[in-house]
């Protein structure tokens, strides 16, 4: 009986793309969103100013706590990714530390995959226990690890959809079971994926964060991200989450699980986080991010076909040791990549150079095409080799404790001739072969 | 949140988080089928701070109020009485969206004594349901929550372009829709269903009526919205351009004003 019903029809993700939150400007007919180049928006009279700050009416006030250019690239992700709502935010750090500082405090717990973007490592590790909130790391891979870690008062389960460096595959519905077994919500940066390959929530995550400079504005010219809210969480299932159940004093008393419902999370990361912390995005990035997610389906279909081009080549190329991408079958989580990210596992892998730590650096300075620097996602092919850049002090015992090999070289495959790219890695193979016979 | 016992089952009632006065008028709000008090955050707090009581209940089996759901709107009418009863409230204005407005259209006539002025959003008399939705929802079945959320917004709602910053209205509806509890939506769209207007006494032309329609609605097309309008003797009726059955949502603002200027609320 149940099979026999079905709902109508939703527009696609491709239309979303470039219609989400947008329609012509009723005042100028402006086809393309306009940049809100302002900091702050007239109130018709005092009424509707208490209004607006009251949360009675909708609206814009001040540009760090919305502003109309950020509102149609917040409402574009939230649709993309299946949420209710999405903060735009500084940077992608920005991203993550609004959505930790909205659900907890001092005293506080995460439990975090180790397989994490050095930046989010660095925030987890060293910065936030000086403000009292620990975090506990375990194998992305094990999830009795994960359940084994939470204590009291854990309050987040974060993880990346594809880990940094190892690209492990997050096995999103079976850690989001864990974390809703143990009550608790879980939160994941689908950065690498973006929301054409994976859209988490729909797996079972609760909160999204992306950082935008990536593959989402997709040309490296900007620095943002997004906080996205999937509003399949029930806060008040417990007491363990008391800045969405508890009156909030610096708010009149509001509770934001009591009167915004589903929308509880990013309201109150609005009303407090992005007001108190003022990570906002600029909306002159707002409006390069929302360029750049008009051909979001365009580019990472190129992306991942490119990265598959470039993968096969280097998994049969002489003086590779190994290529690490979910992709190629050769990856443990092969079979776990072609069900949560059946378009494609992005465009980001990382391949073991023979030779070690100076055939890495003489392959790098060998290529012409690949760009040298330290980020990925870019229409344009990039590459690091991080025993001689990002992780220079560290010895090779110390780079592999941290799953790092002296000859990873980390690629972000772009969008040019697939050929020119290979040709180029052949160059770079041709001079690492000579360092590593000498 | 607050909580008050109306006919031995707990009830749950948002109050704008107001600090009404004793004597302060009151406005109580409907939800409609499968949704909960959160629906009118805006409105509430806008008349909590001008001074009223505000009461917006989520419905029995709704939201974080005790089972059973009720299934019929007459029921429902002497359910409204019933917690103004146990609140201790002699009059109100009454405001309901879609089922809601049918509660709020059949307790003006019921309960006469009881509602200064009557507030109907995304109303239709009859309110027929599609035999695909009550199929569904009488099975639980997902497509349910996305026919009812789906068809409740405009076309342009369906891209967003709400005005709320950040917002997405569409997921926002949906995810309300799937918190319900098994068999709640089913009764909702069936007490819908079976709303007989002509079981009711008409509303008294004392009563001041105020019926917002949405032009593009498609659950409650205006057409619907305006006949039964003008079939209220002392009836306001304002249309919303480019907006659907979900107005809360879609036309927040212009909602807020169409309610401000019938209760005499200067803004």
């Amino acid at each position: 009986m149940t099979g026999e019903h079905r709902g109508p029809p939703q527009t696609g993700f491709d239309t979303l793309a470039l219609h989400a939150g947008q329609s012509p400007d009723p005042t100028t007919g402006a086809r393309a969103t306009p940049i809100f180049q302002s900091a702050s928006f007239v109130f018709p009279d005092s009424d509707h100013a208490v209004g607006l700050f009251n949360i009675e009416r909708a609206g814009h006030v001040y540009s760090r706590l919305s502003n109309p250019t950020n509102a149609v690239l917040e409402e574009r992700m939230a649709a993309l990714d299946g949420g209710v709502g999405a903060i735009a935010t500084a940077s992608g750090q920005a991203a993550i530390h609004l959505g930790i500082s909205t659900l907890m405090g001092a005293g506080d717990h995460i439990v975090a995959s180790r397989s994490l973007y050095g930046g989010t490592h660095n925030l987890l590790e060293y910065t936030l226990p000086r403000f009292g909130i620990e975090t506990t790391f375990v194998d992305p891979r094990d999830m009795d690890a994960f359940a084994g870690a939470i204590r009291d008062n854990t309050k987040l389960v974060f993880g990346e959809v594809l880990g940094n460096p190892g690209l492990e595959v997050l096995d999103i519905p079976r850690l989001a079971a864990v974390a809703h077994a143990a009550g608790l919500p879980l939160m994941v940066d689908a950065t690498f994926a973006t929301p054409y390959l994976c859209r988490p929530i729909e797996h079972g995550a609760d909160i999204v964060v992306h950082s935008a400079t990536k593959f989402l504005s997709g040309h490296g010219v900007v620095i943002g991200g997004v906080l996205i809210d999937g509003g399949t969480f029930d806060w008040r299932s417990s007491d363990r989450f008391p800045t969405l159940t508890e009156p909030y004093t610096g708010f009149h008393n509001l509770v934001f699980a009591d009167e915004f419902g589903p929308q509880a999370f990013i309201t109150r990361a609005r009303k407090e986080g992005i007001r108190d912390f003022g990570a906002c995005m600029a909306p002159m990035t707002a409006f390069q991010v929302l360029q750049g997610l008009e051909t979001l389906p365009l580019r990472m279909t190129r992306h991942v076909d490119n990265a598959r081009a470039v993968a096969e080549f280097l998994a049969g190329a002489d003086g590779v040791v190994a290529v690490n991408y979910p992709e190629l079958d050769t990856h443990p989580d092969h079979a776990l990549a072609k069900t949560l990210l059946p378009k494609g596992a992005g465009a980001i892998f990382g391949f073991e150079i023979a030779g070690g730590r100076g055939a890495g650096r003489a392959f790098i300075e060998a290529l012409e095409l690949f760009s040298h620097l330290a980020n990925v996602g870019d229409a344009k092919s990039l590459v690091i080799h991080p025993a001689s850049t990002t992780h220079h002090r560290m010895d090779s015992d110390a780079l592999a404790a941290a799953g790092i090999g002296e000859g990873l070289i980390r690629l972000s495959i772009g969008l040019e001739d697939p050929r020119d790219l290979i040709g180029d890695l052949k160059r770079g193979l041709r001079r690492a072969a000579k360092v590593a016979a000498a | 949140m607050k909580n008050i016992e109306v006919n031995g089952n707990s009830v749950a009632y948002a109050t704008g988080t107001g600090h009404p006065a004793a004597d302060a008028p009151v406005i109580l709000f409907v939800h409609g089928a499968g949704m909960d008090h959160s629906v009118w955050v805006m409105p509430a707090r806008f008349f909590a701070r001008h001074g009223y009581r505000v009461i917006a209940p989520d419905l029995p089996g709704h939201g974080l109020s005790a089972p059973p759901a009720i299934d019929s709107v007459a029921d429902y009418a002497d359910w409204i009485a019933a917690l103004l009863d146990a609140l201790a409230i002699d009059r109100c204005v009454l405001v309901g969206h879609s089922m809601g407005s049918l509660i709020a259209y059949a307790t003006a006539a019921s309960h006469p004594q009881r509602i200064d002025k009557v507030a109907l959003l995304g109303t239709s008399a009859p309110m027929p349901v599609s035999d695909a939705l009550l199929g569904a929802a009488a099975d639980d079945h997902p497509a349910a929550f996305a026919m009812g959320n789906t068809w409740s917004h405009s076309p342009t709602g369906r891209l967003g372009r709400g005005g709320t910053p950040g917002t997405w209205n569409l997921m926002s509806g949906l995810r309300l829709l799937e918190r319900s509890a098994p068999g709640v939506y089913h009764a909702d769209l069936a007490a819908c269903n079976g709303f007989d207007q002509a079981a009711f006494p008409a509303v008294e032309s004392t009563t001041p009526a105020l019926v917002i329609a949405g032009a593009k609605d498609q659950m409650t097309p205006p057409k619907a919205g305006i006949k039964v309008a003008a079939g209220l003797p002392n009836c306001t009726q304002v249309t919303l351009p480019d907006c659907g059955h979900s107005m809360l949502s879609e036309a927040p603002n212009a909602v807020l004003d169409a309610l401000a200027a019938f209760a005499g609320v200067a803004t």
